[in-house]
Formats: structure tokens, C-alpha cells, sequence
């Protein structure tokens, strides 16, 4: 089986080679939002339309999935002279084309500017987002076409799943993975070897793998990414993990809002299986498996393994109570073995490369490398890919460029709502499982919202607990009513009605949430309350008594004042204010009845002498 | 070897107490059996595991925090009920019920006997710390339903109904909609209760721990006919309420009160009280003398029985190519609703309107049925109203009499004497034996001695027997509950299954276990001892079968010839309606 492979490799590295020069262009969801398309399709007129000549060298224009830095989209890679375009439109097609590909000269207006140095950067390695980065799983998301298998097996697809069943047994390749200590991706950080165990141990004619791929946390869009950018790669996982567990037929759970993920998902499974990928007898072989791609509904729940499995059998998408679990009594009630997108495709890496390999990244305990998608007020936003145990700093102050505008660094929210947050003691603590865990937040999916001094940390609170209030199922009371609750003495605070009862009263709720609720969202839901009391009590307590918010922004907590020695009595606020909260006279001071005020800001920004402020 | 394990003594320790444990299906019921009350919204033995409500939290060493109605037990568990989270939990989730309820319970259907006041009432929840519900959030309260009402400011969301209807019933008419807080149960599309499929069958309301679904009640328009001088009122009492309603007093499940019921009903005031029991034999006479007919020319077979009006609701609304099929009798209540109105009428030389027909059901369906066109003679129903069991007990307390103390009495004349047969009808499987019992005299000639047909007996949803009725074969399958009845069916048309009689009740273990019955859920056990005590009043008649009533010999001498004569015919069958299409525009 593995001389197929290898045979097939060669034929399709060879097709690939007469292609000419390869012009990556990032077709992931966010570069196509910036208009990728257009610049895919300049391209492909210019390979056919212009004149050209006999020194003229071919080029191919590959559309790849996300390169990661996706707030410099679209990002053109242009692998001859190692160089990254960033904010590529359509109108510098013609100039890459003749400069860059027929020219041999890097066009250096559309290089990545370094934000600490402002120079631009030549070769892809001096790009700080990328040289500190250490990509695993995501080696291939922006180097080849995901649509085609081809590219895959260029480099290196479906060796690790040919490799299994030429020489593995199912139990040596759960003894692989259960030595490699991967962890489950997807936020709970289960070891995937003793899950794989467990269902391989569980005795049915039938069971299932299920690969879940409903990424719901808001910002997070790794697992998107992969799918978008490297199919081949978690297909090919599944189908190990079918082998070590005995299943012969996988669902990928995805939801409908990765509309490009589900096409580019459903291309690849086609075509593995008409070249005998995947299917009946793979690569020859015994072993039959099959991949159905099931469209969830959007719903955040349904990124919990046993509400996702409801979703599939078409029930409504609630979690039931564990045990059972999934690999006694999953999918239709057979042992199912549930891992998440990224952790699959971590498999082919570990199986090829080996358990030792995968060690030597990341800790003890969190071994191989982690996706984060890291976004908010750091120079640098996108998806990266790093070792376990990476410190908070590395991530924010190297890869990320650090804070934007030279603010200063307050906290990062770490695993969207289920998470919690650190802040400026935490940033050099590794990001492991344990070690975030006992600081009260996780790795979760790997969400990272980075803040600056200019965010209200009660506002944050609010905001995610919004957030999981409208997602809980309604199943269980603790997270039904519980996060109801909570929202409700969050938005008193942020609106100065709280007392300190009611901050009482929160913390006492937040722990029963956490302690009573049903599946994971509601264990987890109080989590950004619980971290942010921790760490930044103080500031609900500014909230409460002083009726202030420490970083402005809690609207119901400002007051707009004018300052009499700046202010020329012009009237212009006066007459834009929208409530007539402002009176005075011609020419001297003004004044704002806060009685009336609505604190909409206007007069703020339309006084001509900044004389009216807001404290 | 293996024998000698399974035998073996297993136990696991609660509160450091070691105690056995056998065939419990979870840990709750050992902490039960250990005598200790693990508080409980959302579980009901009989229905599936749901584990929402987190009342019955326990702390499991090595397992955190789990909830115990969904932890099968395991050997050598340390289990706490009682500790500092799992108490907190509990009281956190009754104040946050209640602070998302509808607190009105002083005029709730359900105080007194609703789970959430008595846990929040034991668990000493002395004020609700949350912010109420304002005025404005609640929603509208769904009276469209002949049966039921749903009032979803009251629900608490345990589950409970949506899975008897899709468990019990296979209907799913309710179930959850929209998300978190905003979740509700409802009927597809926010549809009224009245606009669905419902067959009014009420076993949603007897499982509902709160008051978000109730039985819509006639109790009221009860009194105001009776305190009306110029209106006689009679009653007919079903048989399965005779064995459930002295539950409420303190009586066993199972115990017969027929005679203090009569008696409470005359203290309130009706006129005459009839039994229910002498119509099941009217419609053994029709019903048997149809099946031998039906039999002899081999058509329509098999017979479905037609006496449970949600059977009859779901066959309209699902199969209205089988109404051929059932039985045109109308059902006892209907009978006798039909005689009352005739007969005594003429007797008594009054108009319809100023006799009031009231019937004692274990039944919510009985009430939608009483209302069926067909059932009206000049814009006047036969059974005016229809008391559920639960309804008749809030009567007698209304009343204030004391149940225990009253002289027990005798229903009247002539249309309180009734057989074994028919007290037998209020249990699964009565039907059948009755009809059977009939059917074999009439068909063999020969006198039937040993009555009892105990394999159509038993809390079991399916039962196949075949009566040989001295050498003609004649098969009867025996069915409760519409889930398995819709099994049935598929099975007959599919030629799977051949029978010549089919049963069908749609309330689990008939009659006694009927959604109009005090509520049973938490104790399925009390359905078994209600049928017990109908097969004990049943082996305690004089007469056993229908056709041996004298009342009824009388009946069809005076008024009606014979079974299934033109006069039978007018007052005691009917006809059915294909639902299926206004059932499927409504979706």
C-alpha cells in the first residue's frame, strides 16, 4: 500500500513540477472576504491573456486555503524568491506578474512592514508572525490547493494511513498516539490515546467516528482553516483513527456557516474516494470506511460531543448526561470516538514522524503544538500555530507585534466564553492545559482576545456571559436560569444599579453554575466571571460603589462635562445635542443637565475648543 | 462460575452507609431505598432518563458532582447526597425556578400537590433573591385545547410531557422550542393545543410536577347546573375511578370506593347516579353481536374497539383508511349519555335541555369526545360534562365532606347494575375479555364456565392471545398505549401481523392509568394495584357477563328489540370522520 502512495505521489509531483512558478493566493474565508477571488481570477487572465514572451517563465496560480495572517489579506506567497505580498488587490496583479514572476524582482511596496521597525520584510523566515511560529498541523494550510488531491499527496497525504495498514495493528497505533500524549484539540484536553482506547475496547459490529468541526467560539476559526485549507489531512486522520478503533464509517460535523469548508470537505472526500482514499477495500486493503458530512444548524451547544451527536441523529441539539459516554453509547447508541478537527490532524503527523517527534514539542503533560486564533488589540491578528507551553508574552509581544497604537497590555481572554482571563502576572505562564487550567481559564478551542487598557474587564464579563445565556440549550436549570441570572446582575453593574449583595450573590450563582450545570458550556460558563473577580475585582467594585467605570466605558457610568475655561459658549453643542440637555448663553460657559443627558457623546465630538469631555 | 457472580451480594455506600443494590436502574433509587429522599423534577420512573433539573445531584468520590437519575449504580461507589455543593445546587435551582415562575400559587390548579412548592417549601427557600418576571414577559396562556390547558408561565421545563408524548404516545405534539432562557414547550409552529394532532389523552398533564398543564375543568359549570332548581342532573361514574379516587382520601391504590363515591355524590347534589359499568355491558351486547357478524361474512376484520376516544382521535387524524375497522359502538360513555337522554326524558317527561348529563372519567379525552357532533340530538350534547377523577376530588373537598366517614350507598336504578364484564373495562385488556366472554356464548351456544382469561390481563402495551371458541380460532391482540398501537397497525397492513379483534387503550394499562386519574407517575406500581382491584370487583359479581345482566335484558325488551337492531343502532353506534387532511393543513 505504501508503494501506491509513493507511486502516486511521484506521478502527481511530476504533473505539478511542468506547471511552472506557483503563486500561492490565499482563498481561506477571510482573504476571500478581502476579494482573493478577484485576485485569483487577474491572475489566471494574465497566465492566458498577455503577450508574452519566450524568456517569459509559466506560472500557476494556486488557490490555497488560510495562511494564518489573515488581517494583512489578501496575501499572495510566492514561494521562487520566498516572498509574502500582504494586502494584495486586484489592481497589483500586472505588477507581481511582470515584476516578481517575469522580471525575477520582488515588488517591495506590497512587502509586510515590521510594526517595531518599519521596514519592509523580504523573506517570508524574517516575518515575526511567522518565524516564531511552529506549524504542525497547519504546514500545509496556504502551500497547496486544497482541491485538489494531488497536492496533498505532494506532500506527503495518506503515507501515515498507507504506512497503519501495511504495518500497524490497531493496537500499535493507539499505543502510537497514547505515547505521543496528544491531547484532545478541542478544549477539554482529554487524552485522545485513552479515548481511542476506550472505544476500540467497547465490543459492536458497529461504530462510528465522528469528527467535530462545529468551531463555535467567537474569533476562533482553526479548525475552519484546516478544513478549508488542508482536507486531505483530517480525512486521512479519520481514516487512522477508523482503523485503530474498527469503525467503518465517520461523520464530519461542520457548521453550515463554513459554507467553503463544507465544499472543499465534500471535493476531498470525493475525490479519496474515487482514488480508493477512502471507501470500500482502501489502498487495497481490507478496511472499509466512509465520511458523511452532516450541516449543524449554527447552534454553540452542538460543539459538545453528546448534543452534536443528537444533532446528527437528527433530534434537537441537547446534550445528554455522561455515562453513558460516547464510546460505550454514541452515535445511534454504537461506540463513537468524537475528536476534534485539529486533533485529527495531528494523527498522520505523529503516525509518520513518530510519538518521540510530537514530544519534543510543547511540555510533559501537553505535548505537540497548539492553534490559536489571536485577535484583538495586538499588532498582529490571525491564526498561529505553537508549541504547548508557549508563554502569553511570546504570543502577544513576538508574534503578535505587540499592543497596538503603544497602549499597554491588560488582560487576554483565553477559550472564548468557556474560558477565562489572564492578565499581566499570567504572561509569562506556559500555555499548557494544566497550567491555564489552574489559573482558571483553558485552552478551550484556542480563542485568544487580547485587551488593552481601554477595555472595561466587567463589560467583557457581560459580554460572554451574553453570549453563552443565548446559547445554553434551555436543558438543565443551573445554565437555563443560572446564566439568565447572572447576565442580569452583570448588566446592573456595568449600569451602576448593582449593590454589593448583588456582587455577593453573583459569585454564589457563578459556582453553582459551574458545579450543578448539565454538559460542559454551562460548567464552563461562569469561567469569565469567576477569573475576572479574581483578578479584577476592584473594578466590579468601582462599578458598584463609586459608580464609575475605571476604563470609560460603561456609558451609564460617564458623565459629560464641559469645562468652563475652554468653553467659548459657540452654542454648536447645544444645538446637537439630541435630548436639549445643554443650555446656556452666547458666548459664556455652557451647561449640561445630566438629569437629561444620554450620554450619546455628540456634543463630545462636535465641540470645536475640546471643551467637553467625558469623566 | 458466572452465575455465582451475578448472584453475589452488590452494594455501594450512601452517606457511609453500605446498601444493596439488585436491578436498580440508577443511583437514585438505591438512595431512595437507602430512605432518603433525593428531591426530583424532572424523573419519572417510567419515562427515559433526562437529568435536567440537577435536583438529585450527588457526589460520587472520583466522579465529581453527578446527577444520580442518570449514574447507573456501580459496586463500591461512595456516594454523598448531602453535602455543602450538592445542597447549594438544589436550593440554587429551586430560587431560580421560582424566580423565573409564575407565583401566583394561592389560585394555582396545582397548589397543594405541586413538586416545585413542596421542595421549595422542604428545602426552606424563604425569599427569591433574583429579579421576579415582569408582567410583561409572560406569555399567553393556551385554553384551546377541549382537554388540557398549558400555561407556560408555570412550566419549569423538566421534560416530563414531551417525553410521555413521544414516549408513551409516539405523537410528539409538544416539544421544546427556541434556546436558553427563551425555551419553551410547544406545540410546531407555536400552534395552539386546540389546532394540533392532540388526542387529548392528558398524559402530559400526569406527569406535569407543576401547573403548566392542567385538565381544563368543568367543575364549576358542574355546580351551577346543580344548584339549579329547574335542571335534574344525573351522573354515570367509569369503572376505573372507582379504584384511584380514594387515593386522594388515603385509601390504597386499588381500593374499591365505589360506595362512598355514590354517596359523596349525592351530598353534592346530583339528582341520580348511574354506573358506567351497565353501559360497558350495553356495548358488550352491540360490540360482540357486531364482531360475530362481522366474523360470519369475513369483513373488517379485524375489529378495533372503539370505547377509548383518543384511539378513536388518532385513527381519524393518522389512519382514516382503517376506520372501516372499528367497532360503530359508541363508547359506555357515549351509550349511556345517548340512553340517559332518551330514555328518561320520556320517562320522566322532561326536555333534554333540563337534564344535565354529567360523567365521572379517568379520562381527558372523554371530555373532547362528549363534544363530537355526532353526539348532540337538537343542538343538545347527550353528556353535558365530563368530570375527570381529579376534578370530582376537588368537588368533594369544595364540599368539605369527609370522604372516610361517609355511609357508602348504592348507584340507582336501572342503570346501576352492571357484570364483572363491564367493571372490567377500565383496565388494558377488559375489553376484550368481556366481549370474549360474550362471544363465545353466542357463537358456540354453549354455556361459558371458567370466565377469567388472565393472558389479557397484565401491565404489558402488547398482548396476543388466541381464544378457541370450541374449534373456531379467533385471535384478539391486546394493546396500550398509541406507540405500540401505531406498531400494530403498521403490522397488520403490512400482513406481519393477523388478528380478529384488536384492543386498544391509549393510556398506559388502560382506563386506571387515564390522564384524568390523581396523579400517578411517581409510583407506576399504583397502575397495577387499581387493575387489581377491577379484576377483584369483577370476581366478586354475581354475574360475569354482559348478556347475563338483567338490567340490560330488561333494556332491550322494553326499548331497543335486540343488539344491533335499527332503534340499537340510533342511540348506541356512530360514525367516524377522515381527520387526516384538516390535521395535515393545520401543518
Amino acid at each position: 500500500m505504501l508503494d501506491i502512495v509513493e507511486q502516486e505521489r511521484k506521478k502527481a509531483e511530476r504533473r505539478l513540477a511542468s506547471t511552472g512558478i506557483r503563486v500561492l493566493v490565499c482563498a481561506g474565508t477571510g482573504c476571500v472576504a478581502n476579494g482573493s477571488l478577484e485576485v485569483i481570477k487577474k491572475f489566471e487572465e494574465f497566465g492566458l491573456n498577455v503577450e508574452k514572451l519566450p524568456e517569459h517563465k509559466d506560472f500557476t496560480t494556486v488557490k490555497t486555503g488560510c495562511h494564518g495572517f489573515c488581517e494583512k489579506g489578501v496575501l499572495v506567497v510566492i514561494p521562487d524568491l520566498d516572498v509574502t505580498y500582504v494586502k494584495v488587490k486586484k489592481e497589483d496583479v500586472e505588477e507581481i506578474v511582470r515584476k516578481h514572476i517575469y522580471g525575477g524582482e520582488v515588488v517591495e511596496r506590497l512587502l509586510y512592514v515590521d510594526p517595531k521597525t518599519n521596514k519592509h520584510i523580504f523573506r517570508n523566515e524574517d516575518i515575526e508572525f511567522y518565524s516564531k511560529q511552529t506549524r504542525t498541523s497547519l504546514c500545509n494550510c496556504g502551500n497547496i490547493n486544497p482541491e485538489e488531491l494531488d497536492e496533498a499527496l505532494c506532500v506527503g497525504g495518506y503515507e501515515a494511513l498507507a504506512r497503519v495498514l501495511e504495518e500497524q495493528t490497531p493496537e500499535e497505533v493507539i499505543k502510537t498516539i497514547t505515547d505521543s500524549g496528544l491531547r484532545g484539540r478541542g478544549g477539554g484536553g482529554f487524552p485522545t490515546g485513552r479515548k481511542w482506547q476506550f472505544t476500540a475496547m467497547a465490543q459492536n459490529d458497529k461504530k462510528y467516528v465522528v469528527c467535530n468541526g462545529d468551531e463555535g467560539d467567537p474569533g476562533a476559526f482553526m479548525d475552519r482553516s484546516i478544513m478549508e485549507g488542508d482536507p486531505h489531512k483530517l480525512i486521512e486522520g479519520m481514516a487512522i483513527a477508523a482503523y485503530a478503533i474498527g469503525a467503518d464509517e465517520g461523520y464530519i460535523y461542520v457548521r453550515a456557516e463554513y459554507p467553503m469548508a463544507i465544499k472543499r470537505l465534500r471535493i476531498a472526500i470525493k475525490e479519496a474516494e474515487e482514488r480508493g482514499y477512502l471507501g470500500e477495500n482502501i489502498l487495497g486493503s481490507n478496511m472499509n470506511f466512509t465520511i458523511h458530512i452532516k450541516e449543524g444548524a449554527g447552534a454553540f451547544v452542538c460543539g459538545e460531543e453528546t448534543a452534536l451527536l443528537a444533532s446528527i441523529e437528527g433530534e434537537r441539539g441537547m446534550p445528554r448526561p455522561k455515562p453513558p459516554f460516547p464510546a460505550n453509547k454514541g452515535l445511534f447508541g454504537k461506540p463513537t470516538l468524537i475528536n476534534n478537527v485539529e486533533t485529527f490532524a495531528n494523527v498522520p503527523l505523529i503516525i509518520k514522524n513518530g510519538a518521540q517527534w510530537f514530544r519534543s514539542f510543547g511540555t510533559e503533560k501537553s505535548a505537540g503544538t497548539k492553534t490559536f486564533a489571536l485577535t484583538g488589540e495586538v499588532n498582529n491578528t490571525g491564526l498561529i500555530e505553537v508549541p504547548m507551553g508557549t508563554t502569553l508574552r511570546e504570543i502577544i509581544f513576538e508574534i503578535g507585534g505587540g499592543i497596538r497604537n503603544g497602549k499597554k497590555f491588560k488582560a487576554a481572554q483565553i477559550g472564548g466564553p468557556s474560558g477565562g482571563c489572564l492578565t499581566e502576572e499570567h504572561l509569562d505562564l506556559p500555555m499548557d492545559y494544566d497550567s491555564l487550567i489552574q489559573a482558571g481559564a483553558m485552552v478551550g478551542s484556542g480563542g485568544l482576545v487580547v485587551m488593552n487598557e481601554d477595555t472595561c474587564i466587567v463589560e467583557v464579563a457581560r459580554f460572554f456571559m451574553h453570549f453563552t445565556q443565548v446559547e445554553s440549550c434551555g436543558k438543565c436549570v443551573p445554565c437555563r436560569e443560572g446564566t439568565k441570572n447572572m447576565l442580569a446582575i452583570l448588566e446592573k453593574i456595568v449600569r451602576g444599579k448593582a449593590t454589593m449583595e448583588d456582587l455577593d450573590l453573583l459569585e454564589e450563582l457563578a459556582h453553582a453554575v459551574k458545579d450543578g450545570s448539565l454538559c460542559g458550556l454551562g460548567k464552563t460558563a461562569p469561567n469569565p466571571v469567576l477569573s475576572t473577580l479574581k483578578y479584577f475585582r476592584d473594578e466590579y467594585i468601582a462599578h458598584i460603589r463609586d459608580k464609575k467605570c475605571p476604563a470609560g466605558v460603561c456609558s451609564a457610568l460617564k458623565t459629560i462635562q464641559i469645562q468652563e475655561d475652554l468653553c467659548k459658549g459657540c452654542s454648536k453643542c447645544a444645538r446637537q445635542c439630541p435630548v436639549g440637555a445643554i443650555s446656556g448663553q452666547i458666548k459664556s460657559p455652557y451647561k449640561i443637565d445630566q438629569s437629561k443627558c444620554i450620554k450619546c457623546g455628540v456634543c463630545v465630538d462636535t465641540c470645536p475648543f475640546k471643551a467637553i469631555k467625558e469623566v | 462460575m458466572a452465575n455465582n457472580m451475578e448472584t453475589q451480594k452488590k452494594t455501594l455506600f450512601v452517606d457511609g452507609c453500605e446498601v444493596e443494590f439488585t436491578n436498580e436502574k440508577n443511583l437514585l433509587q438505591v438512595i431512595r431505598k437507602a430512605g432518603i429522599e433525593v428531591p426530583t423534577f424532572c424523573y419519572r420512573p417510567d419515562l427515559s432518563q433526562y437529568g435536567a433539573c440537577r435536583m438529585c445531584v450527588v457526589e460520587v468520590e472520583g466522579r465529581g458532582i453527578q446527577s444520580s437519575c442518570t449514574m447507573p449504580p456501580e459496586p463500591g461507589l461512595k456516594v454523598h447526597v448531602n453535602t455543602e455543593r450538592t445542597r447549594r445546587i438544589r436550593k440554587m435551582v429551586v430560587e431560580l425556578l421560582l424566580a423565573n415562575h409564575d407565583r401566583e400559587c394561592t389560585t394555582c390548579e396545582r397548589s397543594g400537590d405541586c413538586e416545585l412548592q413542596f421542595w421549595a417549601n422542604k428545602l426552606g427557600i424563604k425569599h427569591v433573591r433574583f429579579g421576579k418576571k415582569r408582567e410583561s414577559q409572560y406569555l399567553p396562556v393556551d385554553d384551546t385545547n377541549p382537554s388540557i390547558v398549558r400555561n407556560p408561565n408555570k412550566c419549569i421545563l423538566c421534560g416530563a410531557c414531551v417525553r410521555a408524548c413521544n414516549e408513551i404516545q409516539g405523537l410528539g405534539i409538544i416539544d421544546f422550542a427556541n434556546r436558553g432562557s427563551k425555551t419553551v414547550v410547544a406545540p410546531a409552529y407555536n400552534k395552539h393545543l386546540g389546532d394540533v394532532d392532540c388526542i387529548f389523552c392528558g398524559q402530559c398533564v400526569a406527569v406535569c410536577p407543576v401547573g403548566a398543564l392542567t385538565i381544563k375543568s368543568d367543575v364549576q359549570n358542574v355546580w351551577d347546573e346543580i344548584v339549579n332548581p329547574k335542571k335534574q342532573v344525573v351522573c354515570q361514574i367509569a369503572p376505573a375511578v372507582r379504584v384511584a379516587l380514594g387515593e386522594a382520601f388515603g385509601l390504597e391504590a386499588g381500593e374499591n370506593s365505589i360506595g362512598l363515591i355514590i354517596a359523596a355524590l349525592k351530598k353534592i347534589g346530583f339528582d341520580k347516579v348511574f354506573d358506567t359499568n351497565f353501559a360497558a355491558d350495553l356495548t358488550i351486547m352491540e360490540e360482540a353481536t357486531e364482531f360475530v357478524t362481522r366474523f360470519k361474512e369475513g369483513k373488517n376484520l379485524p375489529i378495533f374497539t372503539s370505547c377509548c376516544p383518543a384511539w378513536v382521535r388518532f385513527l381519524e387524524n393518522h389512519h382514516p383508511d382503517m376506520l372501516n375497522h372499528l367497532s360503530t359502538c359508541r363508547s359506555p360513555q357515549q351509550m349511556f349519555g345517548s340512553l340517559v337522554k332518551d330514555v328518561i326524558t320520556k320517562e320522566e317527561g322532561i326536555s333534554r335541555d333540563e337534564l344535565v348529563s354529567v360523567s365521572i372519567m379517568p379520562c381527558t379525552a372523554k371530555k373532547a369526545e362528549c363534544k363530537r357532533e355526532e353526539f348532540y340530538v337538537d343542538k343538545n350534547p347527550d353528556v353535558d360534562y365530563v368530570l375527570t377523577t381529579h376534578e370530582l376530588i376537588s368537588m368533594i373537598k369544595e364540599a368539605g365532606i369527609d370522604f372516610n366517614k361517609l355511609e357508602p350507598q348504592s348507584a340507582d336504578s336501572p342503570y346501576g347494575l352492571f357484570t364483572g364484564a363491564g367493571t372490567i373495562f377500565g383496565a388494558s385488556g377488559g375489553v376484550a375479555e368481556a366481549a370474549a366472554r360474550t362471544a363465545y356464548e353466542v357463537v358456540t351456544g354453549k354455556k361459558l364456565e371458567d370466565v377469567d382469561i388472565k393472558a389479557m390481563r397484565g401491565a404489558n402495551t402488547f398482548k396476543s392471545i388466541e381464544l378457541d371458541l370450541e374449534g373456531t380460532k379467533v385471535k384478539v391482540v391486546v394493546v396500550n398505549t398509541i406507540k405500540e398501537a401505531e406498531e400494530v397497525l403498521q403490522k397488520i397492513k403490512s400482513g406481519e401481523l393477523e388478528c380478529h379483534i384488536l384492543e386498544v387503550m391509549a393510556c398506559p394499562g388502560g382506563c386506571i392509568g387515564g390522564g384524568g386519574q390523581p396523579i400517578s407517575c411517581s409510583a407506576p406500581e399504583k397502575k397495577l394495584k387499581r387493575a387489581a382491584g377491577l379484576y377483584d370487583d369483577d370476581a366478586h359479581q354475581k354475574y360475569r357477563k354482559s348478556h347475563d345482566n338483567p338490567a340490560i335484558q330488561e333494556l332491550y325488551k322494553k326499548w331497543l328489540e335486540k343488539p344491533n337492531s335499527h332503534k340499537a343502532h340510533e342511540l348506541l353506534h356512530t360514525h367516524y370522520k377522515n381527520r387526516f387532511e384538516t390535521s395535515y393543513k393545520n401543518v
